[in-house]
């Protein structure tokens, strides 16, 4: 009974859609305790942190260094030498002065042009400066100033407080409900009847998502209330993103708990994707100056490119066209893990 | 008419196991069609080919002339042996969920009345008990008023007056002309049920027929049991099985049988006669047990 997948598509049932679809709504309205933690992980995680650092700022030394230069201080002499700063290469003039002028730079440097930039306003660019003509001859730089206000940490670290917490309801709730569905033969009694493994699929999809969604957002809002998180962009556009980056975290987990009846391995699994992405994807600290190699294979995880996409929105203000390449890559993991995961699926 | 189902050389191997190797039998329309044998003799195997839910490794499986195909999930109903339903949903709402994904459904007041589920219709589906619990799952298999119904092992684990109640329903099911293909390891359930029957060991048939023919068949005997205590320390003049607290004699002349045993001073008062069973002939064709 294999059917081809343009023939899957094609025969998709949208009565068979919503009715998978409501009944899962139904059992995770019903299931107290894990309807209560849903709610208050988010809570606890993101009103934690956005209480703990509302008032601290991103602690490291950053100077943005223009024109191709290299990282490597051992390759350097003179300012560039510097131990305990971190020298971030920008090819960009324009966006790396409004991250100067909102304190993510602490100096923005031009070797070339005989030239830099810090922000009147920040002392660790006065102390920056005096590092600066303390290493090299007092004429031998010419100082141009921006002014801006701060970005806090936590206006910095909020869209990946949110993106962590979406991947961990996506890849958890998405994957051990499904492999449970396998192990106690629930998916079993329906491979029995005419719905196919698309529709079951997108109706968890979309009932996982509309749920993660919805806590967010009322999270996200009353936190806001007391935290008054930075916001340079539009609200709807960080919707849009979070709404994409969502649905490539479920299918991820879709993908994972495609083919498993082990609710062990499943966690195993999970573990194995979920605790690289927190700690690769710039969720705590910036990549900026990290080893290439740790860059390229953030690349490779969609909490990165949500992080990323979030993050230019909020704090610079960016928009749909400025983050079309978070959007493509989101769209194309989602739909390659659905794919391979609806192609994969195993109902016993 | 050509039969409902018609099978030719059924198999299907595992990695390192042979679970069915090369099974043949047609299934008429209107008929109760029994699969018997112990649990590991390939009949829940060959069930879940015949509803198209595990793929055979060769063989065919004809459905009303044509190979099985999609049209099947519409046209028959499974209750599996083992199957949990989604948590935290009634049984009216498990009902309608499965009602939602068929074109054709019977009422849900129908299925409530045929499987008797009013006085448990707005309960949790986690909270009931075994019967109630397996007569939701007829009615799920019910729901699409299927041509054939899969029925494999459906009172394992219930208590007598529930797989009594049980039958009653399929013997209303057999009435309205539905065909029913019933896997079970208890004979007496295949004798209440089955117009014929397969006894299935290590993936293969070992007899096919009606009970009453297959019993006409392999006994004309009868059973003469009678307590282990009343038989001690005496001899007899024909062999006797000791079965626990009771022995059995096997007799074609159950009148000699009684005088051999007044004769010999045993008291008759706990004999029991019985004819001989599916339990009997399957120990018979195998040499074990069937519930084993």
């Amino acid at each position: 009974m294999k059917t081809a997948p343009a023939q899957r598509i094609k025969n998709f049932r949208f009565k068979h859609f919503f009715a998978v679809l409501a009944a899962r709504n139904i059992e995770f309205f019903r299931d107290r305790a894990a309807l209560a933690w849903n709610i208050l992980f988010p809570v606890l995680i993101v009103a934690g942190f956005a209480f703990a650092f509302s008032t601290d700022k991103i602690d490291l030394y950053k100077v943005g260094v223009y024109g191709a230069q290299t990282a490597d201080k051992k390759q350097q002499s003179g300012f560039l030498a510097t131990e305990h700063i971190q020298f971030i290469p920008i090819t960009d003039l324009q966006p790396a002065l409004v991250r100067l002028e909102r304190h993510q730079l602490d100096m923005l440097f031009d070797p070339e042009q005989k030239r830099y930039w810090i922000n009147e306003e920040s002392p660790r660019g006065y102390l920056l400066e005096r590092i600066l003509r303390g290493t090299a001859a007092q004429t031998e730089f010419s100082k141009q100033s921006v002014t801006g206000k701060a970005i806090r940490y936590v206006d910095w670290l909020i869209p990946g407080i949110l993106a962590m917490n979406m991947m961990f309801s996506a890849l958890f709730g998405i994957g051990y409900v499904i492999v449970r569905y396998r192990k106690n033969g629930v998916l079993k009694r329906l491979k029995a009847t005419p719905l196919s493994a698309l529709e079951f699929l997108t109706a968890q999809i979309a009932s996982r998502l509309w749920l993660i969604m919805a806590i967010t957002t009322f999270v996200f809002a009353g936190t806001n209330l007391f935290v008054d998180f930075a916001m340079f962009g539009s609200w709807l556009d960080l919707f849009i993103i979070f709404t994409l980056g969502t649905i490539s975290m479920i299918s991820l987990g879709l993908l994972i708990a495609a083919r498993l009846s082990s609710e062990e391995l499943a966690a195993g699994l999970l573990n194995l994707i979920s605790w690289p992405m927190i700690f690769l994807s710039g969720v705590w600290f910036s990549l900026e100056g990290s080893p290439p190699v740790i860059q390229q294979l953030a690349q490779l995880l969609p909490l990165t490119h949500l992080v990323d996409g979030a993050r230019a929105i909020m704090i610079d203000g960016a928009n749909l066209i400025d983050i079309a390449p978070q959007l493509g890559v989101l769209t194309l993991m989602s739909l390659l893990f659905t794919a391979v995961g609806a192609a994969s699926f195993r109902w016993e | 008419m050509p039969p409902l189902l018609q099978i030719q050389d059924l198999v299907k191997h595992y990695k390192d196991v042979q679970a069915v190797r090369g099974v043949s039998f047609t299934v008429e329309r209107g008929s109760c069609f029994g699969l018997l044998g112990p649990n590991g003799a390939g009949k829940t195997t060959t069930v879940e080919m015949l509803e198209g839910i595990t793929a055979a490794t060769s063989g065919e499986i004809i459905y009303q002339g044509l190979p099985l195909g999609d049209r099947f999930r519409y046209e028959a109903g499974i209750m599996f042996q083992t199957t949990a339903l989604q948590d935290f949903i009634t049984v009216r709402e498990t009902v309608k969920l499965f009602q939602r994904l068929y074109d054709k459904t019977l009422p849900v007041e129908e299925l409530v009345e045929r499987c008797a589920l009013h006085e448990f219709l707005d309960r949790d589906t986690r909270k009931l008990s075994g019967g109630q619990r397996q007569r939701l799952l007829l009615a799920l298999a019910l729901i699409n008023d299927p041509e054939i119904l899969f029925l494999d092992e459906p009172t394992t684990g219930l208590d007598p007056q529930a797989r009594r109640n049980f039958w009653e329903l399929v013997h209303g099911i057999k009435k309205q002309g539905k065909t029913v293909i019933l896997t079970t390891h208890y004979m007496e359930e295949a004798y209440e049920l089955c117009d014929k029957i397969i006894i299935m060991d290590h993936g293969k048939i070992i007899a096919e027929g009606t009970p009453q023919q297959l019993l006409a068949q392999h006994f004309s005997d009868v059973v003469a049991i009678l307590p282990t205590t009343e038989l001690a320390n005496r001899e007899l003049p024909m062999p006797v099985i000791k079965n626990g607290d009771s022995c059995e004699i096997i007799t074609h002349d159950v009148d000699q049988t009684i005088q051999q045993l007044i004769d010999a001073g045993v008291s008759l008062a706990h004999l029991r006669i019985r004819e001989r069973t599916l339990d009997d002939l399957f120990l018979q064709l195998t040499g074990k047990e069937l519930r084993t």
